[in-house]
């Protein structure tokens, strides 16, 4: 607009240029501190945000390569961070391409067909989809503590215990992608039907290619969900190198051995790439957390 | 929408295309195998006495079968596998929860009644007669025991030697017999006698003299006799003052004349025991009303803390004339970004007494260094702070969203009326979006009233809270309070654990109830 604008209109503007400024300085500080901190001498630095005593020691110790210090002294990897995120990334793969077609193909029966049961169903997922799962958590592991017994992958201490029990958060899912298949016309599978497919082939080969972006939605959702995963996984998981990143990063600020610049470097490595993968892709995601809650 | 043939139940035709008729027959194959597997299970969990798991795989084995055998039901045939995760995962385990909680399941009633008893049996005594210290001899492949008595015996021998540890295989006595010198070969240390404790162990040593020796300590052997002897009433009989244990199935455990019980026990019903406990027990009724307090207290002014920042925010970026809106959208996003389990942690360092940059700007600033973890205040506020940095951004987004909504006609009419940015945003913005905001708010409450990830990871829901009998701290959740007493310290109290958890079911029931009312969902 080239309009002159009256003096209080530009005052406001700069009032709230400085006010957001503030606010934002403050929400980046932890973040950007950390960084600094990954680069700092020694565990337990401080100073200003740009390390005055720089050193590469604590990335040297997360990507678990020994470190020389300058006194002949060498330090040891304290945690394996990279398998660590090796696990976590491979727990979350598999487990959201198994909810991925899971709730894929339901919410395509519950957008297209009329069945008994359907609304109460539906309705009844959304309930249930609230209860956290760390109030089951007794039940979970003497469930997979039994069928360890009798299906050894299956048992405590395995990673197929932990995708298995993430199977049951599928609810918010199916109601994302449902919404989704019903903003689709359905007359091309209805045509298809006509002339000879079945559902299944109707439901493969037309909707399902007319909806890649919102799985792939529906993917880096549930990818991040797991990768988050901290309740489950935590009793779960036994062994040091069978931890996911959730569980095994606390351990660098444990009560008594606090290595807070060993957690910072191995916290920026392992954070950074699920923050720019949510940030990339942060249109889409936002999208689907919001209207999926929204609209129902 | 449309019905195919099948859901009305019209037959199919044999199919013309061989392909198509092999991966039918390869699906229903494949059916028939997950069926089988599943009985396999329930066979399995049956014989193990297991009847809850049994009962499970069968109901799911059952309606496996059900939905891809018939025909009719091809529709429930797309849905049933994520049904069956959810009944397997999420609502299985509420109602084993449930069950778990009218039961003294807990770390001291753990097994069955027959293992207990069998755990009973298992436990010896050391009799009359002499001791010996061992040492573990190795030559070459062969290993030997050589006792020695620490003082002079009173009936004889002072050294033995046993014959090679390999000849004991499958739990036959191994003979020892007199030697005055210690066998060939070196002596092990105790760090390799430790590793070898549970072959030790299990070790019957015969001497000449029909004496039996096991293994009493890190460096003994003596004479052992098994302590209890079972009666044919059930009951077990103490070798040693022959007391009676008569095993009490209503308290699930075994109990001496005079009424003291003896640990470990086994599970059994307790009816409303738990229930009762947590209302009117005084170590417990009082931190849980204080913890379920400052649950609520917690996920309101988390949720009320989060709504102000976020919808201020909102305001302020809906605003046209504002350059570089998708910056400042960027930057005040990233929390959302970053993992919860990084940023939590972060903070946790950040508010570190000695190191935390917190403390150290604050000192720098007000000559102050406030105790953030151990002052329980200062611990909620912490936990707020940091719950509110968390959280903004999803109000945030949300709000953002919602105000894209409003007719901008509304704003105009406002301007007309001489109307300034503040009355626009209380008089016209929070009005319009409130409503549609409510269920998204209860969902956030009940988000928050079950956080569990931010307690365990920053306070770990310390201080505690003194002269209670279970874990339970000031900063604790319901959630994170049920975690402890299930999962942390001494006596693991799963019966307990179980029933406040379902308390927490019936109160999130209730909030989901709500929330389904007030968001009108059209199915």
């Amino acid at each position: 607009m080239a309009m002159v604008q009256p003096r209080s209109i530009r005052a406001r503007k700069l009032g709230a240029h400085l006010a957001l400024l503030g606010f934002v300085s403050l929400v980046v500080f932890p973040l950007l501190l950390v960084i600094s901190i990954s680069f700092r001498e020694g565990n337990f630095a401080t100073g200003s945000l740009i390390p005055e005593r720089f050193s590469l020691e604590h990335w040297a110790l997360a990507f678990g390569i020994p470190w020389e210090r300058p006194d002949g002294s060498v330090v040891q990897p304290p945690f394996p961070v990279l398998l660590w995120l090796w696990n976590s990334i491979k727990v979350a793969v598999v487990s959201a391409l198994m909810i991925l077609a899971l709730s894929t193909t339901s919410a395509y029966a519950f957008a297209r067909m009329r069945f008994s049961g359907k609304a109460p169903i539906l309705k009844g997922m959304l309930i249930f989809q609230m209860f956290p799962a760390v109030l089951s958590l007794v039940a979970l592991y003497a469930l997979f503590d039994r069928l360890g017994q009798l299906v050894p992958w299956l048992g405590i201490n395995t990673h197929g215990a932990l995708i298995l029990a993430s199977l049951g958060a599928v609810a918010l899912h199916i109601w994302t992608i449902k919404g989704y298949f019903e903003s689709i016309d359905g007359s091309l599978e209805e045509a298809a039907v006509v002339d000879g497919a079945s559902t299944w082939q109707a439901f493969y080969h037309i909707l399902l290619p007319l909806s890649v972006p919102i799985l792939m939605v529906v993917f880096i959702l549930a990818f991040i969900m797991s990768i988050m995963e901290y309740p489950m996984a935590s009793v779960l998981l036994l062994d040091e190198d069978k931890l996911t990143l959730a569980v095994g990063a606390q351990q660098y600020l444990a009560e008594h051995n606090q290595r807070w610049g060993d957690f910072a470097a191995a916290a920026v490595l392992s954070g950074l790439p699920i923050t720019l993968v949510f940030l990339l892709c942060q249109r889409w995601i936002v999208g689907g957390l919001t209207s999926g809650g929204v609209k129902g | 929408m449309y019905t195919t043939n099948a859901s009305r139940g019209l037959p199919r035709h044999r199919s013309r295309y061989p392909a198509e008729r092999y991966t039918r027959w390869a699906l229903r194959a494949l059916t028939a195998a997950l069926v089988l597997a599943t009985l396999w299970l329930v066979v399995a969990f049956h014989l193990r006495g297991q009847w809850m798991f049994a009962l499970l795989f069968l109901v799911l084995g059952a309606s496996l079968a059900i939905v891809f055998g018939k025909r009719q039901l091809m529709s429930h045939r797309y849905i049933f596998p994520a049904l069956a995760g959810m009944g397997v995962f999420v609502i299985f385990p509420l109602l084993y929860t449930i069950g778990i909680s009218f039961s003294n399941y807990s770390s001291s009633n753990l097994l069955g009644e027959e293992r207990v008893r069998a755990q009973f049996l298992d436990r010896t005594y050391q009799a009359e007669g002499q001791a010996f210290d061992f040492r573990l001899y190795r030559e070459g492949g062969q290993m030997r025991l050589y006792l020695e008595a620490p003082e002079a015996g009173r009936e004889g021998t002072r050294h033995l030697v046993s014959e090679p540890l390999a000849e004991a295989e499958g739990g036959q006595p191994l003979a020892v017999r007199p030697s005055e010198a210690a066998p060939a070969g070196e002596a092990l240390g105790l760090r390799e006698v430790i590793a070898r404790r549970d072959a030790l162990e299990a070790l019957t040593l015969v001497t000449p003299d029909g004496t039996e020796l096991r293994m009493s300590g890190l460096r003994r052997f003596a004479p052992m006799l098994s302590r209890y002897q079972e009666n044919a009433d059930g009951s077990l009989t103490d070798r040693r003052d022959g007391t009676t244990l008569t095993p009490d199935r209503e308290t699930g455990f075994f109990v001496t004349d005079d009424g003291e019980r003896l640990t470990p026990g086994w599970p059994v019903a307790v009816g409303l025991d738990n229930y009762t406990r947590i209302f009117t027990d005084p170590d417990i009724r009082g931190p849980f009303l204080q913890i379920f307090v400052w649950t609520f207290v917690f996920a309101g002014l988390t949720v009320a803390f989060t709504l102000a920042v976020g919808f201020v925010l909102a305001s302020l970026l809906q605003w046209e004339q504002l350059r570089g809106k998708a910056v400042y959208r960027t930057l005040l996003i990233l929390p959302y970004a970053v993992p919860a389990f990084i940023s939590i942690l972060i903070f946790k360092g950040m508010f570190n007494q000695h190191y935390g940059e917190i403390n150290l700007i604050l000192e720098h600033l007000f000559g102050i260094s406030p105790d953030w973890f151990t002052d329980p205040a200062l611990a909620r506020t912490m936990l707020l702070i940091v719950n509110t940095w968390l959280g903004y951004p999803y109000m945030l987004l949300l709000c953002m969203g919602l105000i894209q909504s409003i007719p901008r006609d509304l704003y105009e009419a406002s301007a007309v009326d001489g109307g300034g940015p503040l009355t626009n945003m209380v008089r016209i913005t929070l009005p319009l979006i409130l409503k549609p905001l409510t269920p998204l708010l209860i969902a956030a409450f009940a988000f928050n009233f079950n956080n569990f990830v931010l307690i365990a990871l920053l306070t770990g829901g310390k201080p505690d809270i003194l002269g209670a009998s279970t874990p339970a701290g000031t900063t604790d959740l319901l959630v994170s309070y049920t975690y402890r007493i299930a999962f942390q310290d001494a006596g693991q109290d799963f019966g307990l654990a179980a029933a406040i958890a379902t308390l927490i079911f019936l109160l999130v029931v209730g909030l989901s109830l709500l929330n389904l009312r007030l968001s009108k969902v059209k199915v």
